[in-house]
């Protein structure tokens, strides 16, 4: 069975008497026990999408479209519903930046137990708690010091563990390894590693191709609100379809292996004023006439893609 | 001293370089913190240097030791064949002839000013051309960096501009000097992947073009390769491995740039069912200034290691501070 399906989903953000169309016909399934990674550049709506799933949108905002989890529809219930079974402990999030917005005056333990009592946890908090740090690889001891005791990447590590500790299915993470040092960012990864192994199902929303291929085996590509391909990871980093696609893993430089790099010239469209037609247009070399209505979504091996060039 | 000049090739040579903090503690209690302890490094006229290390190894404390915007503690800098001093003759042609170039295009220009004021103001500083001339020079830089249409862009505000272009328009403000070395200190971090290869170009274009030398201050291996001819690795302080770029990130000699080389995620579909091998022990006792600095997180640590190994030369033009053969 599949665990996340989204159907059509469109978030606008009502800013300054004009709308800000930051996700646009977005669909995708997910199916049980895989991760997926959505990458794109800034403002392409990524982060959007992520906090779409778990209903944490602020007010004026307007979402249509259909997400599925397990069979129950998330956007059709009810806000207490959603918070009372969904949120935290069916799917839960790690916040951008989040390591920086733990409460300095609480310890580590206090914040803990402040998650578990706002939802109403029934059972022995104390044991999950310690359960739960250790499998972010921390020890007990860190519960009771106060985050500025705590490196970048312990902190981080909390960060996680608040996330898992009602045992969800799905963990949203964005950005879960910028402003880490190289070092630390690969511990955090093989903790993510670990967690998959458990059983675990993660969002991966990150601007980095390659930590998106520790993580994900189902990878989204998003350009200005929208998935332009989708499919398995593999596909997608050996046989990109989509020329954005191929520009962004073009225009990565490589350690190991020697390859031409590309620059990918211009920038997205603004997302006030979205063109019709395909979003990538002003920058694609392959722009066609026909590319100025909007691209079909055509089938792939895994997935799909959004663009006239593969009808 | 024109002969003398070209007989160098060395545009900076910094020796022996210190520079300690003391950070104030509790009830007096104070604890030295080693910024920058006993570094020599050089760069050669027209090549890149890569100054790679983590947050909190120094880093930045050396281009701002450079910079004279900290006074340093002992050490020789040599740059163009000047000992610079504090003497305000030799802070001039430092601070007009080594540009910086910020990690943060958001925070390093002034969002009061517009292009054309942001670019003028070193020249207003250093009293080169007049109005006009300066005028023509701004328009210069923007042509150089690409920046076009160029009377639109003198006009605009930063908000007006992309990270991409910020960073740009950053660059043009650090060659309008016309320096001899550009410090640019994580200048790419900050950007989007698809704009960050075009930067990297600018700056390479430049250093053809203009002879420009750079020191390239970064965490990340992978940008680092793009750009540069040399590398230092940085640990806590101490300047561990330096060498030409692709020796040393292909034959690593230092354990410490084996396990930054380790955890560099590439994009490659094959990551998905490895784990991820680092080089490393996990320490609980860090900022150990006594003998090797990177030895607790050593998986090859030996006794010897308790006395702080000197940086060698291992082989033709690769240095190491190990006791250890890795490879």
């Amino acid at each position: 069975m599949d665990t996340l399906v989204i159907e059509g989903l469109e978030v606008k953000y009502a800013s300054q008497g004009t709308s800000v169309h930051a996700v646009n016909n977005v669909s995708f399934v997910l199916p049980k026990n895989e991760s997926l990674g959505i990458v794109g550049e800034s403002g392409c709506g990524k982060s959007t999408l992520g906090l779409s799933i778990i209903r944490a949108h602020q007010e004026k905002t307007s979402i249509s479209g259909k997400i599925i989890f397990d069979g129950k529809s998330i956007l059709d219930m009810s806000p207490k519903d959603f918070t009372e079974n969904i949120r935290w402990k069916e799917i839960s999030m790690i916040f951008q930046g989040a390591m920086n917005s733990l409460d300095p005056v609480f310890t580590i333990r206090q914040q803990f137990v402040e998650i578990l009592k706002k939802h109403k946890f029934q059972g022995d908090a104390h044991q999950i708690i310690e359960h739960t740090i250790l499998q972010v690889g921390l020890s007990e001891s860190v519960l009771d010091r106060f985050p500025h005791e705590l490196s970048g990447g312990m902190k981080q590590r909390v960060v996680i563990a608040m996330a898992l500790l009602l045992r969800p299915k799905i963990v949203i993470a964005d950005e879960p390894t910028t402003a880490l040092d190289v070092l630390v960012q690969a511990q955090i990864i093989n903790v993510l590693k670990e967690l998959k192994k458990q059983g675990l199902s993660i969002v991966l929303i990150s601007h980095d191709i390659g930590i998106i291929s520790e993580i994900a085996e189902k990878i989204a590509i998003m350009y200005a609100g929208e998935i332009v391909e989708f499919g398995n990871l593999d596909e997608i980093y050996r046989n990109p379809m989509h020329p954005y696609t191929v520009a962004l893993l073009n225009s990565t430089p490589k350690l190991k292996t020697e390859s031409k790099i590309t620059v990918l010239e211009g920038a997205p469209p603004s997302m006030i004023n979205l063109p019709e037609g395909c979003k990538f247009y002003d920058r694609c070399p392959h722009a066609m006439d026909k590319c100025r209505k909007n691209p079909a979504k055509i089938n792939t091996k895994s997935g799909y893609v959004m663009c006239w060039l593969y009808e | 001293m024109g002969s003398d000049e070209a007989m160098m090739e060395e545009i900076l040579s910094i020796t022996g370089l210190k520079k300690y903090f003391v950070k104030k503690g509790l009830f007096g209690r104070k604890e030295v913190v080693r910024a920058v302890d006993d570094v020599t490094l050089s760069i050669k006229k027209g090549e890149t240097l890569v100054l790679a290390g983590e947050s909190g190894s120094g880093k930045t404390t050396i281009a701002r030791l450079i910079l004279g915007a900290l006074e340093q503690d002992a050490g020789k800098i040599v740059f163009d064949g000047i000992k610079i001093s504090d003497k305000s003759e030799h802070l001039k042609k430092i601070r007009m002839e080594c540009q910086m170039v910020h990690q943060d295009p958001y925070a390093s220009i002034n969002p009061r000013m517009t292009v054309l004021d942001i670019i003028k103001e070193p020249l207003e500083i250093h009293h080169i051309g007049n109005k006009l001339e300066q005028n023509k020079i701004v328009r210069q830089a923007l042509a150089e960096v690409k920046l076009e249409p160029i009377e639109e862009i003198v006009k605009k505000h930063p908000h007006m501009l992309s990270g991409g272009q910020r960073q740009r328009v950053a660059l043009a403000r650090a060659i309008v000097t016309k320096p001899k070395l550009i410090i640019a200190d994580e200048p790419v971090s900050m950007l989007d992947v698809s704009v960050r290869v075009g930067v990297l170009d600018l700056m390479k274009e430049l250093q053809e073009k203009h002879g420009i030398s750079f020191l390239y201050i970064t965490h990340d291996l992978t940008t680092s390769k793009y750009v540069g001819h040399q590398i230092a690795i940085m640990y806590l302080g101490k300047i561990v491995e330096v060498g030409p770029i692709n020796d040393v990130l292909s034959k690593p000699m230092h354990p410490y740039t084996q396990a930054l080389l380790d955890s560099v995620s590439e994009p490659d579909p094959d990551n998905l069912h490895k784990n991820k091998q680092i080089r490393i022990n996990e320490s609980t006792n860090e900022n150990t200034y006594q003998g090797c600095r990177f030895r607790a997180k050593c998986p090859y640590a030996i006794d010897k290691c308790k006395q702080e190994p000197e940086l060698e030369k291992v082989q033709e033009n690769r240095f190491s501070a190990c006791y250890i053969k890795i490879n």
